[in-house]
């Protein structure tokens, strides 16, 4: 039997279900593979999920759209490792929801950011980027500064993400707002914190005021930014895909 | 292809088409241009002078680059698509809408409510952060309800057809509407903290959410941005010109491989991250084979013009729509080539990728609109012709110059910020600092902004000539029922 177009350009069904049909193979192959090949996410020691402070300020951070000129991904290439660190790993991003790779550098990558730069530093710079940096053109966030963080709902978020496949833990949601004051709080002692969410940095990161400010939670994640993966006593076939 | 005459003697009278929501959509896509075009102005300053955010939480560049993009593609691409598809599918099924007015308003008006939410929620920092998907989920819903009432409309006129045949401008208006729909679904899966509240968290993450971010996101362009307005190419350009598709036989093939190689491309957004190589390699080949596809589009729309060329020197409406297809060419070879891992380690996060997808935008998307409406607002409201052709030309002389500026000055600040990150001096040390990098791009974001500048201004005489267009005195024959198209 002779193929004639004519088939499908006579009967809407037949020509809606070829098309989806056709649209459906590539994304199939393309997307299937990376949840069910193992080595998709290399298996490295240090990923933990973000602590309650971490999440906040990162929301913080896809509220204001930094992606849009701030990447977080270090290509495999002598000038970006020289300049920015050790290539980025797919586990460094395994609980990124949504992923923060970015496509557009007018500022410099943050992928491994964390402590780069003081608190202060930050702090200052977020205030009045020229001031710190004179050619700088990001736009100056003065508001994060003096704006108390909302986070009465923290435990909401880490329900959510637990929803959505990230692992906390029952003591984790039940400890949410108390971790989140003792990472910024100094009154309020850590240990439980850092047993919880190993590496997590503490501290006053706005020290303009004894509130805690949408900018102590955005330096808190910024600072630490490609923090928990050790490269130094890893093996290279861990890294492999 | 014609075959509208086959089934009566005589010329039968035309079905009462759904016209006003056509009409509304030609006005709300005028609109939506000049807020568009107006926004990228602004943020193109802001890049030059910093100082342009004055400090407010709703002025940064994170929070209107949003508004730009969607004002951009959603609203003014989208609303000149609603509005041609209710055309063109109504013209060459020769049929009414299905649903009638009730239900072409509903897409109309609900698709405007969506944008409204969305671009609201952007300046109110309510955004998912995921480029060209950022509307959050109550927004999203919503799209999805009137996305299904839209492929509900366009299919429920296709299947009540008088014409046998499915005419070609169909095939790519349908595969936008049902491919559109499933990338929206599933890169948009998610999870809201509270029923109540706006911020949700998504089912992937990582390394597969971003390839399923860019999955949606080049297919936003290849489905969004390119199918769509091909088939906006294949009923308008034959219109104007008066001559058929120039091969029928290549609108097959190119319609078929375009739909099948165009999903496979997403991994070029991801060269040399840690998306596995594989997936790299696989969004590399086929990138570069659909730059074939593309060209087979193109070769239909400009060489359906054979016979007619002359027609370019007396329309500038057609000259718009023929230089937008000028422009796909151009912007469908650049594309292939910046997704070869070589060329993409140079200009992957540089303004060289701003610079293309602007002469997509802006060289494609726009003139295509901008070819379509010319022709179209005369159509619609009963006019011989638009106010003022002269108008028309000097839109399209101010216009072209603005895209060439734009351009140009995103290749040479792209090609030569990617030079300067992976410059060495004589020691072996890397030799720019990255802020030096940054004050180097300062004269080319100037020049970009002039280029932007003309844009809006082309966009602003089109406005009016459009104002004036439809306040003039009717024609006193009614020009509206016409025959469907036989080409």
């Amino acid at each position: 039997m002779k193929f004639s177009h004519k088939k499908i350009e006579t009967n809407v069904i037949l020509m809606v279900v070829l098309t989806l049909i056709t649209v459906s193979i590539g994304g199939l192959v393309q997307i299937v593979p990376l949840f069910t090949i193992e080595s998709t996410i290399e298996r490295v020691e240090g990923m933990r999920p973000y602590t309650p402070l971490e999440v906040m300020g990162r929301n913080i951070y896809i509220r204001e759209g930094c992606y849009l000129c701030h990447s977080q991904q270090i290509r495999p290439f002598k000038d970006e490792v020289e300049r920015y660190g050790h290539y980025s790993l797919a586990a460094e991003s395994m609980y990124d929801k949504p992923f923060q790779w970015g496509s557009k550098r007018t500022g410099p990558d943050l992928a491994r950011v964390g402590g780069r730069y003081s608190n202060d530093w930050h702090v200052a710079h977020m205030i009045s980027p020229r001031a710190v940096v004179p050619e700088s053109v990001m736009p100056a966030y003065p508001f994060l500064a003096t704006r108390r963080l909302a986070f009465e709902d923290i435990a909401q978020h880490l329900k959510a993400l637990r929803a959505v496949g990230t692992p906390y833990t029952d003591e984790m949601i039940a400890n949410a707002r108390a971790d989140l004051k003792a990472q910024v709080d100094p009154d309020v002692d850590p240990t439980a914190l850092e047993k919880r969410y190993p590496r997590a940095v503490v501290g006053k990161f706005n020290g303009e005021t004894a509130e805690i400010t949408e900018l102590d939670a955005l330096v808190a994640y910024l600072q630490m930014l490609g923090t928990l993966v050790r490269f130094g006593d890893l093996p290279p076939e861990r890294l492999r895909q | 292809m014609s075959t509208s005459a086959a089934l009566s003697a005589g010329p039968r009278p035309a079905p009462r088409y759904v016209d006003d929501v056509i009409r509304a959509a030609m006005i709300l896509t005028m609109f939506w241009g000049i807020a568009a075009f107006l926004v990228g102005v602004v943020i193109a300053a802001q890049l030059v002078w910093p100082q342009l955010s004055f400090d407010s939480e709703y002025l940064t560049f994170g929070r209107l680059r949003p508004l730009h993009t969607s004002a951009a593609i959603f609203a003014f691409g989208g609303t000149a698509l609603i509005g041609t598809a209710f055309h063109v599918v109504q013209r060459t099924c020769r049929a009414s809408l299905f649903g009638g007015a009730p239900l072409g308003w509903f897409v109309l008006l609900g698709y405007q409510f969506f944008i409204v939410i969305a671009a609201t929620g952007y300046l109110l920092g309510i955004t998912q952060s995921k480029e060209y998907a950022e509307p959050e989920w109550y927004a999203d819903h919503w799209l999805t309800i009137v996305w299904v009432a839209y492929l509900i409309a366009y299919l429920g006129t296709v299947l009540k057809r008088e014409e046998p045949h499915i005419y070609v401008a169909n095939w790519f208006y349908l595969a936008f509407i049902i491919t559109i729909a499933m990338l929206h679904i599933v890169n948009n899966l998610s999870m809201p903290v509270s029923i109540t509240g706006t911020k949700s968290y998504g089912a992937w993450s990582g390394v597969q959410d971003a390839m399923i971010q860019w999955w949606y996101g080049h297919n936003a362009v290849g489905f969004f941005l390119t199918a769509a307005f091909l088939g906006m190419m294949y009923y308008y350009i034959p219109k104007a010109a008066n001559r058929p598709v120039y091969s029928y036989r290549l609108s097959i093939v190119h319609f078929w491989s375009l739909v099948f190689m165009y999903i496979w491309a997403g991994p070029h957004h991801l060269h040399y991250t840690s998306l596995p190589d594989w997936a790299q390699t696989l969004g590399m080949v086929f990138s570069v084979m659909l730059w074939m596809p593309s060209w087979g589009g193109m070769i239909n729309g400009l060489m359906t013009l054979s016979g007619a060329w002359d027609k370019l020197r007396t329309d500038p409406g057609l000259r718009f729509s023929v230089t937008a297809v000028g422009f796909y060419g151009m912007a469908t070879f650049e594309g292939p080539v910046m997704s070869i891992k070589a060329v993409n380690s140079l200009s992957h996060y540089t303004d060289w990728t701003i610079g293309h997808v602007h002469s997509g935008a802006l060289g494609w998307v726009a003139f295509i609109v901008f070819g379509t409406m010319y022709y179209l607002v005369p159509k619609m409201w009963n006019r011989p012709a638009m106010w003022s052709t002269r108008l028309i030309g000097w839109h399209y002389w101010i216009a072209t110059i603005g895209i060439v500026l734009y351009i140009t000055a995103m290749w040479v600040s792209g090609i030569m910020q990617g030079l300067m990150w992976r410059a060495y001096d004589e020691l072996g040390f890397l030799q720019y600092s990255f802020v030096e990098t940054v004050a180097a791009m300062k004269p080319f974001y100037a020049i970009r902004l002039l280029g932007g500048l003309f844009f809006l201004s082309g966009g602003l005489i089109m406005a009016y000539n459009m104002w004036r267009t439809i306040r003039g005195e009717p024609e006193s024959v009614p020009a509206r029922s016409q025959p469907a198209l036989a080409a």
